[in-house]
C-alpha cells in the first residue's frame, strides 16, 4: 500500500494547534540561531548540525505523537528534542557540556538523549539508529502495549544497509514503527541524485511491502496530517510506514561546513528559503485572523528570553566533576 | 553432578533465563524452527514460543540493531550470531551502539544485552570462518567479554551475562559445543571477571581461555612427565579481567605463558603480559611468552591449519623456555 | 569385491553419527547417490549416501544405534557377492574426519609467536638479571656480578642465585622435597653437597643428564639352552624370548642393585624399591616405553606374555597412559635389527637404561679353546648424577652373571 500522491494540504488543524506549532517552530529557529553564535564563540565545541529550515518536520511530527511514544534520531536532533518537551535549558547545557546537560555533558549535540520523555537519542553513525527504531518497536510489540517509535533520519541514510535490514524486519514482524526520512536533498556535500539509483525515497517502501508518503516538508500540517495517518496504521496494526518528507536545510552540512559552495548555489538556497516553513505559517495564521504582527513580535520575543534564560543556564552550570570519566561506563 | 555436554548447559542457561524473567528473548538465525544451528536453542521455540525465540533474515547488523533497540526498550535480549565470523557485520551496533548507549545518555539507558555465539577456529573452515575476535571486542569500554571453556562455566557465565545490566559478549566454541562436563545441579552463577586456576602448580603459569584450557591442561601434562609443574589459569573472562588472579599465579610461579587462539599483534596476551610487567615485575624469572594463532589467515589444509593453530606442544616448548630447560 | 560404507563426517566438527532410520533395506538395489540411512550429527540429521551401485548387501548397525566416524556400517556390492571382511573396521589410518583431535596430534614446529630472545646490548659493567634473581639476590645478599648468570646472554636467572656458593641460599621454589612415605615403594635421599656438585658440574658439561655408557659382552650359550629347554615344556602356548629372560635378568640385578634403580628428582633423588621396567617399543612414529610392572617378581612366562602384550597394544597406539608412565629403569633392545651395540638414552627422570644388541654367534677363547659361543653385547646408560662408574659397573657384573647362569635367575 504505498501513496506516493497525498491530497493537498488543505489547512484543517484548528487555531490553537496551530499557534502552537508557530511557537515551536520559531523556538527551534531562535534556538538554533544562539546556537551558531554560541557555537562561533567557543561555547559549543565538536560537531553541531543545525535544523533550520527543516523545523515544520519536528513539530508536524511532535503534534502527532503522545507522551508515550518512542522517539528516536539521527545527531540532527536538536528540534526533536525541544518539541518533545526537553527543556530548552537542558538541550543548550548538554551543547555547552555542562553537567546540568540532558545527557549528562558525555553526548553533546549528536547524542540528546531524555529517556523519561522516551526521546531515545540523537545517534552519530548515519543509519546506525534505524535497526533501533526497528528493536524499539520490537519491545512495545513484546510487551503488548500500544506506543509508536518514530524514526528521523536523512535522505542519505538509505543508501545504508542498516536502513534495509531495518525496513525488512519491521515489516516481517509487523512493528508499530514510523520510518521518517527528512530528504534535505544533500548528504553532507553530495546531492542525493548523485548517489542514489532510485531518487524517490518512498520507492523504497514497495521493497518491503510497507506504507509509504511522500510529504511537503515545508508545510507542518501536511507533516502532522500524514504523521497521523502513520501513527494510526502502527498503532491499529503494526503496520510501519517509511514517510518521505521533502525539506531544506537553509545552514550548512554543520557548524564547519560551508553554507553553499561547490555542491549548491547561493541561488538555490535563496530559492529555498522563499518556502521557508515559519513564514508559510506565520501567512495562513495572519490571512485566518489567527495572529497579527504584535502578537508575532510578543511570541518572537518570549521565544528570546526562553532562549537567552537557556544559555545563561548553560553558561552558569557547572562542567561535569572529574569523577564523571568514569562513570556509567558499565551500569551497576 | 551431572555430565552434560556445554550445548546442553548453554541450553539450560537459556531456559532457566526465559523461565525466570519473562523479558529475556532469543533472537537469530535459524535458532527458532530449525532448533539453532549448532542446536544450542534446542527446544525453547516449542517451550517459549515465536515471540520469544525470534528467528532473524540474514542480516546481523539489524538484527543486533534490533536487539539493542529492544533492550532500550526495557528487555533482555540475547542476540545469537551464527559464528562470530559473521558478528563483524554488526560491529557497529555493538561497538557504537551498545556499548557506548549508557555512557553517552549520561547513565539514562542500561543495555542489558547478551551477544553469543561460536568465536575461534572449528576444523578446515579456511580463513573466512577461523577467527577468534575476542580482543576486538575486550578493547571496547562498555562491552563485557566471557569466554568459558566448559561446559559449567559455560552455562553460568551465560545466566549471569543474561542477568546482567551491561552488554555482554558470550564466545563459545564449536569444537566445545560437544565436549562434556560435570554440571552442578540447580541455580549455578558464575560471576564475570573471575578466572579459575583449572590446574595448581608451582614452577610454571599457563594462561589461557575457551579452547586453549584444553590445550594447556594437555600441556601441563606433558610438562609433569617432565617434572615441571604448570598451573593453569583458565582466564574464563577478558574484560573486565581477573588482574589479582594473574599476579597470584605468577607470584607464586614466576614464569608465565599466555595462550590464546587469536593473532599475536595487540592480541588478549599482550594485555596479560602488560598486566604482569606492571604489576608482577620483580616476580619475574623470565619474560613472559606467547603462545598464539600464527600470524596468518587461517589455511584450508589441514596440517597447515594444525600448524597455524596454538599446541601443547607449542605450550611446552614456551614453558621450557622461560623455565630455561631448552 | 563390495563397496564398504562407512559412517561419514558430515559436520566439520562430527565425530560420530547416531544412525537414525536405514532408508533402504538388505537386498534393494542402491545407485550413487540414494539415501542409505539417515544419520543424526551433532548439529542436524543428514543424509548418508551411497557412493556405489549395485544392492545393499548388508547392514552392520542397528537403527539408533552410535557408529564413530570413519566406521563400517554397510556393504554395497553386486547380487550374491559375499562380504569377506570383518564387520566393523576402524577409520582408515591417517583419521579422515576424526576431526576434533586437530589440536594435538603431531609436534609442530617452533610458532611464529615464539621469537628468540633479543639480547640487547648494554652496558658492561651492568648486571643482567631477571627481576626475580635480584629480588632473591638482594634478600639473601648475594652479590650478582660475582655470579655467573646460566640464562640467555648471560642472565643471572633464579636459579643461578639459588644455588651460589654460599652460607645462606634461600629454599628453591623451584618444588620442595617429597617425603617418601613409611615403608612404601621408594626411598627420597637428599641430595649431599657432593652429590649436589657432580650434579652440577656434570650436567653442565653434558647437558641437562650426564650420561656415562658401560659396555659388557655376555655369553649367551646356557642362556639359549635354558631358553629352549623351557619352550620344549611350555609348548606352544607362551614362547619365551631372549629379550625376556634380559628383562627378567635386569629386574633382579636392579633389587641387588638398588643405587641404579632410582630417578633423579633435582634436589634429591629416588631410590626405588619396586622395579618396574620400561621397555621400548619401535612404533610407526616414534617409540614408547610400556612398563612391566613389579618385573623382579614375576615368572618368566608371565614376563614374556606381558611383554607381547604390551609391545602389541604399544604398536595398536591403545596403552593407557598408566601403561607407560612410571617406570624406574628401561630397556631398549635392537637386536632384531642386527645391531651389535649401541647406546640409549636414559628416560628421565630414571637413571640407567640398558642398550641389548643381536646374539651373534662368535669365535671366543674358552678354557684354551677357540669355541663358537653365542655371544650379547649389553651397553648401560648411566646417570651420573645418580650412579658413578663402579656402581654401573658392578650392576652390569650382576647383569652379567645372571645372564651366564641362568639358574641363579631361579634362586
Amino acid at each position: 500500500m504505498t501513496t506516493t500522491a497525498t491530497p493537498p494540504a488543505k489547512p484543517q488543524a484548528n487555531t490553537e494547534l496551530q499557534r502552537r506549532m508557530l511557537r515551536e517552530m520559531l523556538l527551534i529557529r531562535r534556538f538554533e540561531e544562539k546556537v551558531a553564535e554560541s557555537y562561533a564563540l567557543g561555547k559549543i565545541g565538536g560537531f553541531c548540525h543545525l535544523y533550520i529550515g527543516q523545523e515544520a518536520v519536528a513539530v508536524g511530527v511532535s503534534a502527532a505523537l503522545s507522551p508515550e511514544d518512542y522517539i528516536i534520531c539521527s545527531y540532527r536532533e536538536h528540534g526533536q528534542a525541544l518539541v518533545r518537551g526537553v527543556p530548552a535549558r537542558a538541550v543548550m547545557a548538554e551543547l555547552f557540556g555542562k553537567a546540568t546537560g540532558c545527557s549528562g555533558g558525555k553526548g553533546g549535540s549528536m547524542h540528546l538523549f531524555d529517556a523519561g520523555r522516551r526521546f531515545m537519542g540523537g545517534h552519530g553513525i548515519v543509519g546506525g539508529h534505524l535497526p533501533l527504531a526497528t528493536g524499539l518497536a520490537f519491545a512495545i510489540k513484546y510487551r503488548g502495549g500500544d506506543e509508536v517509535c518514530i524514526c528521523f533520519f536523512g535522505e542519505a541514510a538509505v543508501n545504508i544497509g542498516a536502513f534495509h535490514e531495518a525496513l525488512n524486519m519491521a515489516s516481517v514482524w509487523k512493528l508499530p514503527v514510523i520510518f521518517l526520512c527528512e530528504n534535505n536533498r544533500y548528504g553532507m556535500g553530495t546531492a542525493f541524485e548523485r548517489v542514489a539509483a532510485v531518487t524517490d525515497v518512498v520507492e523504497h517502501a514497495c521493497s518491503y511491502d510497507i506504507a509509504g508518503e511522500t510529504v511537503n516538508g515545508m508545510d507542518v500540517l501536511e507533516v502532522h496530517r500524514a504523521t497521523e495517518r502513520a501513527v494510526q496504521r502502527a498503532r491499529k496494526g503494526g503496520h510501519p510506514t517509511l514517510l518521505e518528507v521533502r525539506t531544506y536545510r537553509f545552514m550548512g552540512h554543520s557548524m564547519s561546513d560551508p553554507l553553499h559552495g561547490v555542491y549548491r548555489t547561493k541561488e538555490e538556497v535563496e530559492e529555498q528559503k522563499k518556502k521557508d516553513p515559519i513564514t508559510q505559517l506565520m501567512h495562513r495564521l495572519k490571512d485566518e485572523g489567527a495572529i497579527d504582527q504584535p502578537g508575532v513580535d510578543a511570541l518572537d520575543a518570549e521565544i528570546h528570553a526562553e532562549v537567552d534564560d537557556a544559555v545563561r543556564f548553560a553558561d552558569e552550570s557547572p562542567d561535569p566533576a572529574p569523577e564523571e570519566l568514569g562513570r556509567h561506563v558499565l551500569a551497576d | 553432578m551431572p555430565t552434560i555436554t556445554y550445548r546442553d548447559a548453554l541450553n539450560q542457561a537459556l531456559r532457566e533465563e526465559m523461565q525466570r524473567d519473562d523479558t529475556v528473548f532469543l533472537m537469530g538465525e535459524e535458532v527458532g524452527l530449525y532448533q539453532g544451528a549448532y542446536k544450542v536453542s534446542r527446544g525453547l521455540l516449542e517451550e517459549f514460543g515465536a515471540q520469544r525465540v525470534v528467528d532473524t533474515p540474514i542480516a546481523e547488523l539489524g538484527f543486533a540493531g534490533v536487539g539493542v533497540g529492544a533492550a532500550m526498550g526495557g528487555l533482555r535480549p540475547v542476540i545469537e550470531f551464527m559464528t562470530w565470523n559473521f558478528a563483524v557485520l554488526a560491529l557497529d551496533q555493538i561497538v557504537n551502539s551498545a556499548a557506548k548507549m549508557l555512557y553517552m545518555s549520561g547513565g539514562q539507558i542500561r543495555m542489558p544485552i547478551v551477544f553469543r555465539g561460536p568465536n575461534g577456529a572449528a576444523l578446515q573452515l579456511s580463513s573466512q570462518h577461523s577467527q577468534a575476535w575476542e580482543s576486538w571486542l575486550a578493547h571496547i569500554p562498555g562491552l563485557k567479554v566471557v569466554a568459558p571453556a566448559t561446559p559449567a562455566d559455560a552455562k553460568g557465565l551465560l545466566k549471569s551475562a543474561i542477568r546482567d545490566n551491561n552488554p555482554v559478549m558470550v564466545l563459545e566454541g564449536e569444537m566445545l559445543y560437544n565436549t562434556k562436563g560435570d554440571v552442578p545441579e540447580g541455580e549455578l552463577l558464575v560471576p564475570i571477571g573471575q578466572a579459575d586456576v583449572k590446574r595448581a602448580g608451582s614452577d610454571v603459569t599457563l594462561i589461557c581461555h575457551s579452547k586453549t584450557v584444553t590445550v594447556a591442561l594437555k600441556a601441563a601434562e606433558q610438562l609433569a612427565s617432565q617434572n615441571v609443574s604448570a598451573e593453569v589459569v583458565d582466564l574464563r573472562s577478558l574484560r573486565p579481567m581477573d588482574e589479582p588472579a594473574i599476579l597470584a599465579s605468577v607470584a607464586k610461579t614466576h614464569r608465565a605463558v599466555v595462550v590464546e587462539e587469536g593473532w599475536p599483534h595487540c592480541g588478549v596476551g599482550a594485555q596479560v603480559v602488560d598486566i604482569i610487567q606492571r604489576d608482577a615485575f620483580d616476580q619475574l624469572d623470565a619474560p613472559v611468552l606467547r603462545v598464539t594463532q600464527a600470524d596468518v589467515p587461517m589455511p584450508y589444509n589441514k596440517q597447515l591449519e594444525r600448524l597455524a593453530k596454538p599446541s601443547p606442544e607449542k605450550v611446552v616448548a614456551a614453558a621450557r623456555r622461560v623455565l630455561y630447560l631448552d | 569385491m563390495p563397496t564398504k560404507v562407512v559412517m561419514e563426517a558430515l559436520s566439520p566438527t562430527m565425530e560420530e553419527g547416531r544412525l537414525v532410520k536405514w532408508t533402504k533395506a538388505v537386498g534393494e538395489a542402491v545407485k550413487t547417490g540414494d539415501t542409505l540411512a539417515e544419520v543424526e550429527t551433532d548439529k542436524a540429521v543428514m543424509e548418508l549416501v551411497a557412493r556405489a551401485d549395485g544392492q545393499l548387501l548388508q547392514q552392520l548397525v542397528a537403527e539408533g544405534a552410535t557408529v564413530p566416524v570413519g566406521d563400517v556400517v554397510a556393504y554395497v556390492g553386486a547380487p550374491g557377492e559375499t562380504v569377506a571382511a570383518p564387520p566393523a573396521e576402524s577409520g582408515d589410518p591417517k583419521g579422515h574426519g576424526r576431526g576434533a583431535v586437530a589440536v594435538v596430534v603431531a609436534p609442530a614446529p617452533a610458532s611464529p609467536a615464539l621469537p628468540a630472545v633479543a639480547v640487547v646490548a648494554t652496558d658492561a659493567t651492568r648486571v643482567r638479571a631477571s627481576p626475580l634473581a635480584k629480588r632473591i639476590a638482594k634478600e639473601a645478599g648475594v652479590d650478582l656480578k660475582l655470579l655467573r648468570g646460566s640464562g640467555p646472554g648471560g642472565r643471572v636467572v633464579a636459579r643461578d642465585v639459588e644455588t651460589a656458593p654460599l652460607p645462606a641460599l634461600r629454599p628453591s621454589p623451584l618444588g620442595s622435597p617429597v617425603p617418601a612415605p613409611s615403608g612404601a615403594a621408594y626411598e627420597d635421599v637428599p641430595l649431599s653437597q657432593i652429590r649436589k656438585t657432580i650434579a652440577k658440574r656434570l650436567g653442565a658439561s653434558l647437558g641437562p643428564v650426564p650420561h656415562f655408557f658401560l659396555t659388557s659382552e655376555v655369553d649367551m650359550e646356557r642362556a639359549a639352552e635354558a631358553r629352549e629347554a623351557l619352550n620344549r615344556q611350555l609348548g606352544e602356548t607362551g614362547k619365551i624370548g631372549f629379550n625376556d629372560i634380559i628383562l627378567k635378568g635386569v629386574a633382579l640385578a636392579l633389587v641387588k642393585h638398588r643405587a641404579c634403580n632410582a630417578w633423579w628428582q633435582d634436589d634429591h633423588i629416588r631410590y626405588w624399591n619396586e622395579v618396574h621396567l620400561g621397555m621400548a617399543v619401535a612404533i610407526e612414529d616414534g617409540l614408547i616405553t610400556p612398563v612391566i610392572r613389579n618385573a623382579d617378581r614375576k615368572p618368566l612366562s608371565a614376563i614374556g606374555s606381558e611383554a607381547r602384550a604390551l609391545a602389541q597394544r604399544a604398536r595398536e597406539r591403545k596403552l593407557k597412559p598408566e601403561e607407560y608412565t612410571g617406570s624406574t629403569f628401561s630397556v631398549s633392545n635392537l637386536g632384531m635389527f642386527d645391531i651389535d651395540q649401541f647406546t640409549a638414552v636414559i628416560n628421565p627422570p630414571e637413571a640407567g637404561i640398558v642398550a641389548v644388541g643381536s646374539i651373534v654367534p662368535k669365535p671366543v677363547v674358552q678354557d684354551g679353546q677357540v669355541t663358537v659361543r653365542r655371544r650379547l653385547r649389553l651397553t648401560m646408560s648411566c646417570d651420573h648424577r645418580v650412579i658413578d662408574g663402579a656402581t654401573g659397573a658392578a650392576f652390569m657384573q650382576t647383569l652379567k652373571q645372571m645372564l651366564e647362569n641362568p639358574l641363579a635367575m631361579v634362586l
